[in-house]
C-alpha cells in the first residue's frame, strides 16, 4: 500500500438518511492532493450531506470515513480539523458579536506568555491574511453588519488560516462578485500547487469547468458520474445531474393572462432593496432570480406586510394594500409560501389538517367561536384529495411527512383561504425529485385557473422551465427583466452577478 | 496605524472604519453610562444627605455589593453562553450553612472552610451544568428545579437550627468586618475575583470561547470549540462563585439558618442584565455586571438615606431592569438601521 497514492480523504460506501428520507447511498468520493473535484448535483441530491460527512458533523450511517487511506472516526468538526480538513459552508458560520480576527482565528489565538492571547499577533496574523486574499477587511471590525459576501471572505480566511490539507467548499461563490471569484479561484490554485485536496461545489456550470480537474456527480443521493471534467460538456454534465427530459421536470402549462392582480410600486426598504417596481398578470408565473442575498425574499415579505416599506406601495386587484398587515395582505387575497417550511409555513408538532385550518380559523369557527372537528376534517380531507398528498392519517402530526409533502401541506393550507395572488419562496427547496415535478405542475395548474403567482427560486432550471416571465435582482435592485423565450442560463447569471451588457 | 493601511483607499477604509468605532463605542457606552449613573446617584443622594458619603455608610453598601457582585460575576460567565443560572441563591444559603456546621461541630481551620465552600459550590455547578450540556434540557428549567431543590435540601438538614456567631471563630467573623484603608476586606476579595475573571473572559482562549459559543452555538460547534465541556465548565464557574459567596455570607452575618440568599438570583440577574450583558449571550463583561451590582447596592442605599419607603426599593430595581433592556433594544434597533443604511450605497459602490 503506497501512501503517495492514497487520497488525502475518502468515503466508502458512505450512505446516510434523515427520517424516510435516504440523502446518500453507498456513496464513494476520494480527494487527491493536487486535485480539485467538483461535486456537482440539483438542491436535493445529497451534495450537503456529503460536505457533513466529510467535516466530521454527521457520521455515514454505514460505509467508512478514510484519511490517507486508513478509516477513521470523526466524532466532531474538531475532529475532523485536526486531520486537516477546512470546511466553508454555503451560510456563513460566524459569531457576530466578536471582531473579524476572532472569527478567523477563534480557538487557535495566537498565544504570549502565560497563554494570554497576544492580542497585536491575532490582528497581525489575521491582516496578513486578508492581504493575501486581497481584502480589504479590518481585523478588529465586529463581523455584526458586514455584507454576506464580506463574511464569505472571513470564512475563506478562516479557511486558510490553518494549514489545510483538504479544503471543502459548499457554494462559496454564490455572493460573491466576479472579481472576487477570481481572487477565490487564485487561492484555490496556490493550495493545489502546494499539494493540497480541494471539493468545490457550485451551481455555475463554467466555474465548476474553469477550476476543476475531475468531478462527481450526484443524484438522488446516489453517484451517477465520476471522472475528469475535460471528458464531459456542460450539457453532458447536466443530463447526468437532472437524469431525465426539462419539460418532464417542468409541466407548464400555456396560460391565457389576464389583468394584473399584482402590482408593486417603487417599493423601498432602506439598505435592503430599493425601488422595486413590477406587476404579476392573471394567470401568469412570475420567476424572481437571483443570488442568495440580493434582497428577493425580503420584497417578498414586504409584500406580504411582515416588514414595513420605507417606500412604495402594493396594490392587489387594484386596491392599494396597507403596508405592515399580513392580515390586511390575507383579506385581500395575498397568500406567502415562506421559503423556510419548517419554521415559518408549518407547525410541525400538529396535525395535517389543523395546519391546513390554521388560515380558515374565522370561517371555521362556529356560533360560540369554537371551531369543530368536523369542519377542519373535510376542509383538510377536500385539500388533500386535490394535492394529492401522500399521508397516513389526517391527524398525524404534519412533522412526519416528507418535504414535499409538507409543502403541499403549506400549499393547501394558502389555497383554501382562495388567494389571488400567490408568493412563493423556494418552492421546491430539499424536495425529492419525483415530488418536485409535482409541485410544479400544481403551480402550473394554479396559473391556468387564474392565479398570479410570484416565484423566488434559486434554481435556474425551475425558474426557466416555470416562469412566463423572469425578474432579475441584483444587491437590492431590479436589474433585468426577461420574456420567458429570451431568459436563458447565461442571460439570468449574468443579470444576477452584475453583468449588464449596455444596461447602466 | 501600519504603513500597509494608509495603501487603500482612503475612504473604504474610514467608512469601515467608523462603522467598527461606532459599535465600539455603544458597547462602551454601556460601562461609561454605568459609572455616569452611579455618579448622579452618589452625588445627587450626598447632596440631599451628606451622611451618605460617611465612611460606616460606604462600608455597608461595599459589604453589601460585595457578595451579590460575586454571584453577578458567576452569574456573567453562565449568561455569555446563552445560558442562565438560576440556582445561584440556593447555592450561596445551602454553603453558608455548611460553613456554619463545618466550624460549629467541626471546628475546622478557616482556610478548609473557604476551600470546603469553594469546592461545595462547584459541585452544584457540575450538576447543573452536566444536565444543561448533557440532557440538553434550556438551563432555565434546570436551574429552576435546582433552585427548589437544593433550597429544599438546605431545610430538611437544617431542620429549624439557627447556627449563631457564638459558633464560629472570632477570627472568621472579624474579616466579615474588617477593613483595609476603609475597604472591606469582602470588597477586595470579590475585586480580586472580578480582576482575575475579567482577564479569563477576555484574555484566553477559554474566555473567547465562551463567548463564541453565545454568540452562534452551531457555529462555535463547527468551529471545533468543546462546547459541551465549555458550557459545563461555566456552570462549575458559576457555582464555585456561589459558594465563595456563601461562605462571605457567612462570615459577614454570622448568624445561619436555612433561608440564607432566598430571592438572591432575582437580584444578581437584575445587576447582570443592568450591567449590560446581552442576556441572550454573546456580549457584555464582568466589569459591567459588578457595576450593575454597584449601582443597584447604591440605589437601595440612597433610598434608605433619603428616608423613601424602602418597599420602593424592588419597584425601582425593576424598573432600572426594564430599562436596561429597552435601552439594548433600542441600540440594537439603532446600529441595525444604522449599518443597513452603511451598506446600502457602500454595495452599489
Amino acid at each position: 500500500m503506497s501512501a503517495a497514492e492514497a487520497p488525502i480523504l475518502a468515503l466508502d460506501g458512505a450512505s446516510k438518511s434523515y427520517g424516510a428520507v435516504r440523502a446518500a447511498r453507498g456513496v464513494s468520493i476520494a480527494l487527491r492532493s493536487g486535485d480539485v473535484r467538483a461535486l456537482a448535483g440539483e438542491n436535493g441530491a445529497g451534495k450537503s450531506t456529503i460536505v457533513r460527512m466529510l467535516a466530521g458533523v454527521q457520521r455515514p450511517d454505514s460505509g467508512r470515513v478514510l484519511v490517507d487511506g486508513e478509516p477513521v472516526d470523526f466524532h466532531g468538526p474538531a475532529d475532523a480539523r485536526d486531520a486537516g480538513v477546512a470546511v466553508i459552508y454555503q451560510e456563513p458560520t460566524l459569531f457576530p458579536d466578536l471582531s473579524v480576527a476572532e472569527n478567523v482565528m477563534m480557538g487557535r489565538h495566537p498565544l504570549g506568555a502565560m497563554r494570554r492571547i497576544d492580542r497585536g499577533a491575532l490582528h497581525r496574523t489575521v491582516a496578513e491574511l486578508m492581504e493575501r486574499l486581497g481584502v480589504r477587511l479590518d481585523p478588529e471590525q465586529p463581523v455584526r453588519g458586514l455584507s454576506i459576501a464580506d463574511q464569505q471572505l472571513v470564512e475563506i480566511a478562516k479557511a486558510l488560516s490553518f494549514e489545510a490539507r483538504v479544503l471543502i467548499m459548499d457554494e462559496p461563490t454564490a455572493a460573491l462578485s466576479g472579481h472576487e471569484v477570481e481572487r477565490l479561484f487564485g487561492v484555490v490554485r496556490t493550495l493545489k500547487a502546494r499539494g493540497a485536496a480541494v471539493l468545490f461545489i457550485s451551481h455555475r456550470l463554467d466555474e465548476i469547468f474553469e477550476i476543476c480537474d475531475t468531478v462527481t456527480v450526484l443524484r438522488d443521493g446516489e453517484v451517477t458520474h465520476d471522472g475528469a471534467t475535460k471528458d464531459l460538456t456542460s450539457d453532458a454534465l447536466v443530463r447526468r445531474m437532472v437524469g431525465r427530459e426539462l419539460s418532464q421536470l417542468f409541466p407548464k402549462l400555456d396560460t391565457e393572462i389576464g389583468a394584473p392582480l399584482l402590482k408593486v410600486e417603487r417599493l423601498t426598504r432602506e439598505g435592503v432593496f430599493v425601488d422595486v417596481s413590477f406587476e404579476v398578470r392573471r394567470g401568469e408565473i412570475v420567476g424572481l432570480a437571483g443570488l442568495v442575498g440580493a434582497g428577493r425574499s425580503e420584497v417578498a415579505r414586504a409584500i406580504f406586510g411582515i416588514d414595513r416599506p420605507d417606500a412604495g406601495h402594493v396594490e392587489v386587484d387594484g386596491k392599494p394594500l396597507a403596508p405592515g398587515s399580513p392580515r390586511a395582505a390575507m383579506r385581500a387575497g395575498v397568500g406567502l409560501v415562506p421559503e423556510d417550511r419548517r419554521q415559518q409555513g408549518l407547525v410541525m408538532e400538529l396535525s395535517i389538517e389543523r395546519n391546513i385550518g390554521l388560515t380558515r380559523l374565522g370561517a371555521l369557527a362556529g356560533k360560540l367561536g369554537l371551531i369543530g372537528g368536523g369542519a377542519e376534517q373535510s376542509l383538510a380531507a377536500h385539500w388533500a384529495e386535490r394535492l394529492q398528498l401522500k399521508f397516513h392519517r389526517l391527524g398525524d402530526p404534519v412533522g412526519f411527512l416528507s418535504g414535499g409533502n409538507q409543502q403541499k401541506v403549506v400549499l393547501g393550507k394558502w389555497l383554501a383561504t382562495s388567494p389571488k395572488v400567490l408568493i412563493i419562496d423556494e418552492p421546491t427547496r430539499g424536495i425529492d425529485v419525483g415530488t418536485k415535478a409535482e409541485v410544479h405542475r400544481l403551480m402550473s395548474e394554479l396559473a391556468a385557473q387564474g392565479l398570479a403567482v410570484l416565484m423566488i427560486s434559486s434554481e435556474l432550471p425551475e425558474v426557466l422551465g416555470m416562469a412566463d416571465r423572469v425578474l432579475v435582482m441584483h444587491e437590492g435592485r431590479l436589474v433585468r427583466e426577461l420574456a420567458r423565450d429570451e431568459a436563458d442560463e447565461e442571460s439570468v447569471v449574468r443579470a444576477a452577478t452584475g453583468q449588464l451588457e449596455g444596461v447602466a | 496605524m501600519s504603513a500597509q493601511a494608509e495603501t487603500a483607499p482612503p475612504a473604504v477604509r474610514e467608512d469601515r472604519r467608523s462603522g467598527r468605532q461606532l459599535v465600539d463605542t455603544l458597547i462602551r457606552a454601556r460601562e461609561i453610562s454605568l459609572v455616569g449613573v452611579l455618579a448622579i446617584v452618589v452625588l445627587g443622594t450626598t447632596a440631599i444627605n451628606p451622611r451618605f458619603l460617611n465612611s460606616q455608610n460606604v462600608r455597608d453598601i461595599l459589604l453589601n455589593v460585595a457578595i451579590v457582585a460575586l454571584l453577578a460575576i458567576g452569574q456573567t460567565v453562565v449568561v455569555v453562553t446563552r445560558n442562565i443560572d438560576l440556582s445561584v441563591g440556593s447555592v450561596l444559603g445551602i454553603t453558608a450553612f455548611a460553613t456554619g456546621v463545618l466550624f460549629a461541630d467541626h471546628h475546622v481551620a478557616i482556610p478548609v472552610a473557604f476551600a470546603a465552600g469553594i469546592l461545595f459550590g462547584a459541585f452544584f455547578g457540575l450538576l447543573n451544568g452536566a444536565m444543561v450540556s448533557l440532557a440538553r434540557v434550556p438551563s432555565l428549567v434546570i436551574t429552576l428545579g435546582t433552585l427548589y431543590v437544593i433550597r429544599g435540601v438546605d431545610f430538611v438538614w437544617a431542620k429549624g437550627r439557627q447556627i449563631n456567631a457564638a459558633d464560629m471563630p472570632d477570627s472568621f467573623l472579624k474579616l466579615g468586618g474588617d477593613t483595609v484603608l476603609g475597604i472591606p476586606v469582602l470588597a477586595l476579595i470579590t475585586l480580586a475575583v472580578l480582576l482575575v475573571v475579567g482577564y479569563l473572559m477576555s484574555r484566553t482562549r477559554m474566555g473567547r470561547e465562551l463567548y463564541a459559543i453565545g454568540s452562534n452555538p452551531e457555529a462555535a460547534t463547527l468551529a471545533g470549540i468543546r462546547v459541551t465541556r465549555r458550557v459545563l465548565g461555566a456552570f462549575v464557574a458559576s457555582g464555585a462563585l456561589a459558594g465563595l459567596a456563601g461562605v462571605l455570607y457567612a462570615a459577614r452575618f454570622g448568624t445561619l439558618d436555612a433561608n440564607a440568599g432566598t430571592g438572591q438570583e432575582l437580584a444578581v440577574v437584575a445587576a447582570v442584565v443592568v450591567g449590560g450583558v446581552a442576556i441572550f449571550g454573546g456580549s457584555g463583561s464582568v466589569y459591567g455586571a459588578a457595576l450593575g451590582a454597584l449601582l443597584l447596592a447604591c440605589i437601595g442605599s440612597a433610598l434608605v438615606v433619603l428616608k423613601v419607603d424602602q418597599f420602593w426599593e424592588q419597584a425601582i430595581d425593576g424598573f432600572l431592569l426594564l430599562v436596561a433592556i429597552g435601552l439594548d433594544r433600542l441600540l440594537a434597533l439603532r446600529v441595525a438601521a444604522l449599518l443597513r443604511k452603511r451598506s446600502g450605497p457602500h454595495h452599489a459602490g
